[in-house]
């Protein structure tokens, strides 16, 4: 991290809770639960009662499909850090890790329903080009998607295009595959509260 | 469906207006991508659209302008939501105008 202070800034209550997270999974301390913790009045509340409504509220789209937007946003932002987190969630949620490594390879010829598809392509195009049009969100309103589920996955697009730069910009250090599937347990096991 | 307008608008009057660091008009220059001023832009511009960008000698220069590290933490913070933001309204506008009746 390019910041000590979220390295090692925490109050002593955030410190002790990060030895007993160290002792439960066995593995470090993600960088993200340390910069959500920091002065957490500032960012991380607020910010995830956003993810916890846009992840896991009421939706037309699974958590299983709402993680891997959140990977393929992550992806098209070229952030490594949350690309990995998120395929493991993912995978977690589908039970199915080749679903997922096929989007992430090419979703344009993965075996995934159309209407996900025309949903992934416009939010890719969002985070890529930063604004997308009218005949953008008719083309996906043609392939199936309800008008609320295409602000449901918009949610999650605002959610991650947060997260991703903020990895990228701090500096989240990569861990060891293990630690990716300790936190993916614990986000499809509790959430992002 | 889900929704975050109350959510997303408490994230954004929290980072702009409560108390912070980095004065209101920073944190304000942040979220909107607007001059502050070098090296800070350097380091702006690259968390707005190329995030993967960013360098240690950025992080580097911000601190050697004479901001803490409390002050980056929440421009940089304001930044992201920030563009973030700005892509989540073009998108909603471009769904009402897709979806408005004629």
């Amino acid at each position: 991290m390019r910041l000590a202070i979220l390295d090692s800034g925490h109050g002593l209550g955030t410190k002790a809770l990060f030895v007993l997270i160290r002792a439960a999974s066995r593995q470090p301390v993600l960088d993200v639960i340390k910069l959500v913790k920091y002065r957490a009045d500032f960012y991380g509340t607020p910010m995830q009662a956003v993810t916890q409504e846009a992840m896991r509220g009421p939706s037309g789209w699974s958590v299983a499909d709402r993680e891997l937007m959140a990977a393929l946003v992550a992806k098209t932002n070229q952030c490594e850090w949350c690309t990995k987190a998120h395929s493991a969630v993912a995978e977690g949620a589908y039970r199915d890790r080749a679903r997922v490594e096929a989007v992430l390879c090419d979703f344009e010829t993965a075996p995934i329903e159309e209407p996900l598809r025309a949903m992934l392509r416009m939010l890719c195009k969002l985070t890529r080009e930063h604004t997308v049009n009218a005949d953008d969100m008719r083309a996906v309103l043609a392939a199936g998607v309800s008008r609320e589920q295409i602000e449901d996955g918009l949610a999650v697009c605002f959610s991650f295009n947060i997260m991703g730069r903020l990895a990228d910009a701090f500096g989240f250090s990569l861990p060891g595959p293990k630690a990716f599937e300790a936190g993916a347990k614990y986000l499809l096991a509790r959430g992002y509260r | 469906m889900s929704d975050i307008t109350k959510a997303r608008k408490a994230l954004i009057t929290r980072i702009l207006e409560g108390d912070g660091t980095a004065s209101r008009a920073q944190r304000r220059a942040a979220f909107d991508n607007t001059e502050l001023m070098e090296p800070i832009n350097t380091l702006l511009d690259k968390v707005t659209t190329q995030a993967y960008g960013v360098t240690d000698q950025d992080i580097a220069s911000a601190k050697a302008s004479g901001l803490s590290e409390d002050q980056i933490f929440e421009i940089v913070v304001c930044a992201a939501i920030g563009q973030a933001s700005r892509q989540y309204d073009s998108a909603l506008a471009a769904l009402e105008a897709a979806t408005k009746k004629e």
